[in-house]
């Protein structure tokens, strides 16, 4: 950003000294706003959560007596007669982060002060969260009805339900609650909140929210399915 | 649009107008401060009364039947849970937390008020569904306060119905509480400074609170999810942390869990909870030592390293709690060698402490006494630590009273001797008056000795062997008459010094209308709470303009200077200054 440029232009020390008179300025250590510093501060505690989540996963995987079910033909779908592994989860995928997309887009339309199109393009990443948070739930509904239970399942190591209701129900929560987290900003874009106070910071900073969320997707897919 | 710090930019401070949203519904810093700390002593005296129930019992054994043995778990438990967490880490960064970091850095405010309200309001829900488990079918969990699973969650445990279920909860509640606050506290110090006060020129009071503050937003996930997984294998039957297992003579439907994943989750959490609890205390007690030994504090900027160092460091020391788990031997050796480097920051702060003192102009205020005592109990709380920092030490006195008279000492006596210390410190800022410094002085010497004489013994019961967490010792071969004699000593010892705190409370309470008039730099202290223009500061703590900093906090006894202290505040060229600003 234009601000940051203007700040540190002046005087650049190198190497480890620089990071040290960056971090001991006066009255602030990183020149972002409250909100988005605190945004950061939040999100990396939610990282040790999700790393947290996924580590006990792991270990509990390693540790079972009974094998673990083969992710690829639990989250398969016959679709036209094809039996395709992973088809929804891959969907699923795309789908969020083609999002994050469409939340850097308005990010980028907020700085514009583009108000229309900043807005227009949140409600769309928050309906992409939305239809997420839809399959999601599509895939809820199939698993149980497949017999699957936090307690134990047919295909193998009761851990397996376990984990699973348990990690992506805590993402699909981070998601809904994304979903109405930028509903509201879109909303307050829209009415024109951030024209008067000449400022679309907050856009920003539930991107980075929005974004972190897919970025935790992206483990989640790579441990818990593609494993 | 040229950069403005955010700091000088015109901030819109919600003015209260009506007693409910003055004091009760409050986003001032100072009122939300005070409502933590009241909230979390009002606990912490139900923790006391409970742990002078378990001594009576102990103590003598024969004498007291009120006491069962599950209730004597649950008081073991609760004692645990509420000192460590509802009544510490509430303390610390909550309370001391709360009022300090934003006057010492020069704030208006801490920056996002109102999240800083709804963390004291999640708070107390937390501290109110931990007390209803007092009160449901089964009474509280008895699971001990690391609430080890397999027992934690089986029938036969006390609380195994309700109470295991609310104190999940109540955890989990207490940790969105403390992230609200703990995300204010970091971004204020990091963002929010006034002109002049660099990250290297804040006192260390808030260096100390702000790496706890960290170390709690890392360390606290590991806990919240752990109570997850636990209150799912209880509620939902799962089977994270619990294997397959014979119960009451019947096979359970668990299976394949892992007990010891939840000792790992919990205790990443747990070692950082005791820095969480030491490092604003390492802090305040630097400030109260220099500020009353009239002298700069010996190496401020390996103080400020030190305790980033230790924070850093706590993260990798976790399986040292857990040397009898059964997990693999090598890492002992890896977790032992990480805890035995952190004795060289702490030492470096010790000595720092030490050096400080050395030839000042010792003051023996109320204050001084307690900070004083604080370096007595933690360097030897923090050398029974290298005993068992090492594994095979650690094995012979594991589960013995060695540990508890080790961790009591570390993590119980020394922090709360640095909350009374700090309390008697500032309590002219926070009321405007002055405590009584007889009444003062005698809790001192009454709790300082008497905690002495509890815990000291201890460490003799813990080298025989006599183990902790048993309700009563009749009947083993092993124990001689001398040490059930002596812990007979020590019950009386602890009824007196839990009495002595009345003491305290009647002295806070009679200060605060009968006092005497404090001035409003009554200690001649540098730092910049001291300079407000108000005492107590008014909402906003400021005048109209924030305080600019020209200095650190610790120009104490400066040569040449006017008075024997200058304030952060003073400008260079004004170094004899008559008037404070």
């Amino acid at each position: 950003m234009a601000e940051q440029a203007l700040s540190n232009e002046n005087t650049l020390t190198e190497g480890f000294a620089g990071i040290a008179e960056d971090w001991s300025a006066d009255k602030q250590a990183f020149h972002v706003p409250w909100g988005k510093a605190m945004m950061w501060i939040f999100l990396l505690s939610d990282t040790f959560i999700f790393s947290c989540f996924l580590t006990g996963y792991m270990h509990v995987r390693m540790n079972t007596t009974v094998a673990w079910p083969f992710p690829s033909e639990v989250f398969a779908l016959t679709v036209f007669g094809a039996h395709i592994p992973l088809i929804l989860i891959a969907i699923m995928t795309f789908i969020l982060i083609s999002s994050s997309g469409t939340m850097a887009m308005a990010v980028n339309f907020g700085y514009r002060k583009n108000r229309k199109v900043t807005a227009a393009l949140m409600a769309a990443t928050a309906l992409f969260g939305l239809s997420f948070v839809g399959m999601q739930a599509f895939e809820w509904t199939k698993l149980i009805e497949e017999g699957v239970r936090p307690w134990g399942n047919p295909f193998g190591a009761a851990q397996f339900g376990s984990a699973f209701f348990m990690i992506t129900g805590f993402h699909g929560l981070h998601v809904s609650i994304g979903v109405i987290y930028l509903s509201v900003v879109a909303f307050k874009v829209y009415r024109g909140d951030f024209d008067r106070a000449d400022n679309y910071e907050a856009v920003e900073i539930a991107g980075l929210y929005w974004h972190f969320v897919d970025l935790v997707w992206v483990f989640i897919f790579a441990f818990f399915y593609l494993w | 649009m040229a950069y403005v710090a955010l700091a000088d930019r015109e901030q819109e401070l919600s003015h209260p107008h009506s007693f409910l949203t003055k004091y009760i519904w409050s986003q001032d810093h100072k009122v939300i401060a005070i409502q933590y700390g009241l909230t979390a002593i009002a606990v912490g005296v139900v923790a006391l009364i409970l742990s002078v129930m378990m001594r009576l019992q102990l103590g003598f054994p024969d004498t007291f039947s009120l006491i069962h043995p599950s209730e004597y778990y649950q008081f073991v438990t609760m004692h645990g849970m509420i000192m460590v967490i509802y009544l510490l880490t509430a303390l610390f960064l909550g309370g001391f937390g709360n009022y300090l970091i934003p006057l010492m850095v020069g704030a208006r405010d801490m920056v996002f008020p109102y999240l800083n309200m709804l963390s004291y309001w999640f708070y107390l829900v937390s501290v109110i569904i931990l007390m209803s488990s007092f009160f449901v079918t089964g009474g509280p969990t008895g699971a001990g306060w690391t609430l080890y699973p397999p027992q934690a969650i089986m029938q036969g445990t006390p609380g195994a119905d309700a109470g295991i279920i609310l104190m999940l909860v109540s955890l989990a509640v207490f940790i969105i509480a403390f992230t609200m606050g703990g995300l204010n506290y970091v971004t204020t110090v990091l963002q929010a400074r006034t002109r002049g006060m660099t990250l290297m020129r804040m006192p260390l009071s808030v260096w100390g609170i702000f790496t706890a503050t960290v170390l709690g937003l890392l360390a606290f996930p590991a806990l919240l999810v752990s109570a997850i997984m636990m209150a799912f294998d209880k509620i939902l039957g799962t089977s994270f942390f619990m294997p397959a297992i014979i119960s009451l003579g019947e096979q359970t439907e668990y299976m394949g869990g892992s007990p010891v994943l939840f000792q790992h989750l919990f205790w990443f959490f747990g070692h950082p909870e005791v820095y969480i609890v030491a490092l604003p205390a390492f802090g305040i007690v630097s400030d109260l030592l220099s500020t009353h030994a009239r002298k700069n504090i010996f190496g401020y900027r390996m103080m400020v390293w030190a305790i980033v160092g230790i924070g850093g460091l706590s993260f990798i020391v976790w399986a040292h709690h857990m040397y009898v788990s059964g997990m693999n031997p090598y890492f002992g050796f890896f977790f032992a060698t990480t805890t035995l480097i952190i004795a060289v920051p702490t030492a470096i702060k010790v000595y720092n402490w030490v050096l400080t003192l050395w030839q000042g102009d010792i003051h023996l205020t109320v204050p001084m006494l307690f900070a004083i005592a604080f370096i007595f109990t933690f360097i030897h709380g923090g050398l029974t630590g290298i005993f068992l920092g090492n594994v095979v030490v650690d094995l012979p006195l594991s589960d013995t009273y060695f540990v508890i008279a080790h961790f009591h000492m570390v993590m119980g006596v020394s922090p709360i001797l640095v909350v009374f210390g700090a309390i008697y410190h500032w309590y002219p800022k926070m009321t405007g008056r002055m405590y009584n410094e007889r009444l003062g002085q005698a809790h001192f010497w009454m709790t300082f000795l008497g905690t002495y004489s509890i815990y000291l013994p201890m460490h003799y019961l813990g080298f025989l062997g006599v183990p902790r967490r048993y309700y009563a010792y009749e009947g083993i071969e092993f124990i001689p008459q001398s040490a059930i004699e002596l812990n007979a000593a020590i019950t009386i010892a602890a009824i007196i010094v839990a009495l002595t705190q009345i003491i305290f409370f009647v002295n806070m309470t009679w200060s605060l209308f009968k006092g005497k008039k404090a001035d409003p730099n009554p200690w001649g202290s540098a730092s910049l709470e001291w300079q407000t223009p108000d005492t107590p500061p008014i909402h906003g703590n400021w005048g109209p303009e924030l305080p600019t900093v020209y200095r650190w906090a610790y120009d104490y006894s400066v040569p040449g200077a006017d008075k024997d202290f200058i304030s952060q505040d003073t400008a260079p060229s004004d170094t004899a200054p008559e008037t404070n600003t």
